[in-house]
């Protein structure tokens, strides 16, 4: 006897591997698990403004850079302007240049943007020691004493930065805070006190999305690092950690928008807010990335469609393993019914079944002729399947008559299995009657019905061609099915009078 | 009919096998597939039979190509009877018995009329692979007719009664009579509505009779008592069917046997897939046999051996 163990292995193995390749799918690559999940988008565009004067103008814009956002989709348009992007991916800036321009300049950046659902924002290498805040005179002593004052009362970066927000928003500030606010802006003042104990800081900027809102400006925020991670801390108003709905926009610590060549510039923000689907949102996003994607959409369009039917047939497969392992139905023809199903998914069920059962009535009444001829078995199989291609002809014409639109979809039965399944139940008829073709053709259109039944659940379409490790599970189950030395169910009742005494 | 479900720990307790279990534990792992041949094609299981000194039905031709198919009236115009069979049919499908041939005309056990041309068509499809597994290409047997024996006179209808003994590693471990009815047509094959009678091992005598999986006492037809019925002959059917097993080299084998008035015991046809009826017919799982067969291990015994063995640890009476 051999050993089993390597085949539970295998099995586990699959079962593993297929398991594990779904959830990294699902989680990795943001692919929904449900089909038709929708997720929130948003459409951010940036307006640049400025005045040119007749010389070459060279603008510098920062593009966004957030951990919590994914970028799908972004355009910079601005005709007749030459257009580079520049820098590593934390620190992204369009350029844009001209040779000459007069007058009012517009410049647009366009992004749609997905949340990630990714709100801590890593530090991605330990930031230098901030230099130190050289204070003017007039606030050097103010300076020294606000932060020490601070200082005492904290014990790490992140309770010092909390502290000193605190300090900044108390309802009876401090007099050296006072002074010092009053020819500081806030959170150039927090980064000063903060760099000055040696406190690594910077200033970033975001923009609120809000739905539908125009003309919009981007808020200061200052990031203080703590422990491998940038703290968010807004100065001017004394709260702490990010909003739901801000999106970091530059974390170079440097200027947002640069402008040589031009005067008066300025940047408006509006936004957009949109669902779409999940699942084409994770395929743009791995597009984006070009992650080695082994998934199915990398297909032209006919063959992504062709397998869409073809990853479902192990579905239908399983279906019958079952139902002939465990429940131990009998059919006519091992996997015919799955063939069956198949067709029904083109016709949809009810129109499959009234089609089914009129072209085998049909079928049989020919072939009981046929059968008085005389013929060679493969010579009236090759008729019947002729006389099929003629019914099916003829019914796809009477409903096109009758305008009876779901009759068209007759010809997705495959005749050959039509025809193969006329002659079994036309020699059934004449070995044992009518009552067991009745039977047996009944059971198979019900095996087919519930094949029809699993395969045509949107979740389960989704998951075949999006999940493909699930095959491998299902290839783990009916290697296990085929282990299976139990007894199936219907054997409990054919058992039954020797479950006695 | 009841729809009531067994417990499966019931089922297994009474040692009752399985679909699934036989498929994997028993036919899988004992029956080689390369000697499948020997039990599936009938032709091949005759000439084997005939060269151990196992008595078969008298061989009257075989039609081979669609050409041949004319050469049945000939052939058969000198007997009372014929029976057509598919080489490689299964479950009793494609059997046609011709029980009377009358100036060229052929009847049915139930009397109907057979018209050549209904023979011919028959036979063309047999060749076409109609009943064959697979569907391949086959040749039609023609048999003479078994003149049965007279000692189930009342017990089958229409048709030939036939003993199924289950051969597990050459000891024949459970046995039963199949008798015909009217609504298997004249047919032995259970699941088309003959009757089965288990039958002790050890002697030979009836058991327990099914139907259609449930339990009867009496014949459906003629109402006769079922479990009355003593089958002859019984240590040669025992001898002939351990026999089957050195000539099969089948560890999970079927053998289907007739009594013939004049000839005596005849094998029919050898089962690598024997049906699980067997049990409900004998009320009790096969599992304790076979297990205790297995228990055996190595063994040199002699067919003799071997029934004899059979005969005292598998009768109805002793305790496995």
């Amino acid at each position: 006897m051999h050993s089993k163990k390597p085949f539970y292995i295998l099995v586990a193995l699959l079962f593993i591997v297929g398991i594990a390749s779904s959830i990294f799918r699902g989680i990795e690559h943001n692919v929904p698990f449900l089909p038709g999940k929708q997720v929130q988008s948003w459409t951010v565009e940036a307006k640049v403004q400025f005045k040119a004067t007749g010389k070459p103008a060279e603008v510098s814009f920062s593009l966004p850079s957030d951990p919590a956002f994914e970028i799908l989709v972004e355009n910079p348009s601005s005709p007749g302007y030459g257009l580079s992007i520049t820098g590593d991916p934390q620190n992204k800036r369009a350029n844009w240049s001209i040779r000459s321009a007069t007058g009012q300049q517009n410049l647009y950046y366009k992004v749609t943007i997905i949340p990630t659902g990714i709100t801590k924002i890593k530090a991605i290498e330990e930031p230098k020691i901030a230099d130190t805040y050289t204070w003017p005179e007039t606030e050097k002593v103010a300076a020294e004493q606000a932060i020490e004052e601070v200082w005492a009362k904290s014990a790490t970066n992140l309770s010092f930065a909390s502290q000193l927000n605190k300090a900044f928003n108390a309802d009876e500030r401090s007099q050296n805070i006072e002074l010092l606010l009053s020819s500081n802006s806030p959170s150039k003042l927090f980064v000063h006190m903060l760099n000055n104990k040696g406190v690594p800081a910077q200033e970033v900027s975001g923009l609120y999305l809000e739905d539908q809102r125009r003309r919009q400006q981007l808020t200061n925020f200052v990031e203080v690092y703590n422990d491998g991670e940038w703290h968010l801390f807004n100065p001017s108003d004394g709260t702490q950690g990010r909003p739901d709905n801000l999106l970091l926009w530059d974390r170079s610590g440097k200027s947002t928008l640069d402008v040589i060549g031009g005067t008066n510039s300025q940047v408006n923000f509006s936004m957009l807010q949109d669902t779409r689907s999940a699942l084409a949102t994770a395929l743009d996003v791995m597009n984006n990335q070009g992650a080695l994607d082994f998934s199915l959409y990398q297909l032209p369009l006919e063959e992504q469609s062709l397998f869409k039917g073809i990853l479902l047939i192990p579905i239908g497969v399983l279906m019958v393993v079952f139902l002939r392992v465990i429940v131990g139905l009998k059919t006519s023809g091992t996997f015919m019914p799955v063939l069956i199903a198949l067709a029904f998914i083109q016709t949809t069920l009810l129109t499959g079944l009234i089609g089914f059962i009129l072209i085998v009535a049909f079928g049989l009444m020919i072939r009981s002729y046929l059968s008085q001829l005389n013929l060679l078995l493969i010579s009236r199989i090759s008729a019947v399947i002729i006389v099929v291609i003629g019914i099916i002809g003829l019914f796809t014409l009477l409903s096109y008559k009758f305008g009876l639109s779901e009759g068209l979809t007759i010809t997705f039965f495959p005749m050959i299995i039509l025809a193969w399944t006329i002659e079994r139940m036309s020699i059934l008829w004449e070995e044992e009657g009518p009552k067991e073709v009745v039977l047996q053709g009944g059971g198979s259109l019900f095996v087919a019905t519930l094949a029809y039944l699993a395969m045509s659940a949107p979740w389960i379409q989704h998951w075949v061609f999006n999940f493909l490790g699930i095959h491998l599970v299902i290839l783990a189950i009916v290697l296990l099915m085929g282990q299976y030395t139990g007894y199936r169910l219907l054997e409990l009742r054919r058992f039954k009078p020797l479950a006695g005494e | 009919m009841k729809f009531s479900f067994a417990w499966p720990s019931a089922l297994r307790n009474n040692g009752v096998l399985c679909m699934n279990k036989r498929n994997i534990d028993y036919i899988g792992r004992c029956n080689p597939r390369k000697f499948y041949k020997r039990v599936d094609d009938k032709l091949t299981t005759k000439q084997l039979a005939l060269e151990n000194n196992i008595a078969v039905p008298s061989l009257i031709g075989v039609v081979r190509e669609q050409h041949e198919i004319e050469s049945i009236p000939a052939m058969v115009a000198a007997e009372d009877g014929f029976v057509i069979k598919p080489s490689k049919g299964s479950g009793g499908k494609g059997i046609l018995v011709i029980t009377k041939v009358e100036a060229g005309r052929y009847y049915k056990p139930n009397g109907q009329e057979v018209t050549p041309s209904d023979v011919y068509r028959h036979v063309s499809n047999v060749l076409s692979g109609l009943f064959s597994l697979g569907g391949n290409p086959d040749v039609a047997i023609v048999e003479g007719l078994i003149q049965f024996d007279p000692v189930f006179d009342g017990y089958s209808y229409e048709g030939v009664p036939d003993i199924r003994l289950i051969v597990y590693k050459g000891f024949p471990v459970m046995g039963m009579l199949r008798l015909s009815t009217a609504a298997s047509d004249g047919k032995a094959n259970l699941h088309q509505g003959a009757v089965g009678v288990g039958v002790d091992i050890g002697t030979g005598k009836g058991l327990h009779a099914v139907q259609f999986d449930q339990p009867i006492e009496f014949h459906p037809d003629t109402n006769k008592k079922l479990i009355d019925i003593e089958v002859p002959h019984w240590d040669f059917l025992l001898h002939t069917a351990s026999k089957a097993y050195e000539m099969s080299e089948m560890g999970y084998l079927g053998t289907d046997m007739v009594l013939d008035r004049d000839k005596g015991p005849l094998l029919l046809e050898l089962n690598a897939r024997p049906g699980l009826a067997i049990q409900i017919a004998n009320n009790r799982g096969i599992l304790p046999y076979l297990d205790n067969v297995d228990k055996l291990g190595n063994h040199n015994m002699t067919v003799d051996e071997r029934v004899e063995y059979a005969k005292k640890h598998f009768c109805h009476s002793a305790q496995l």
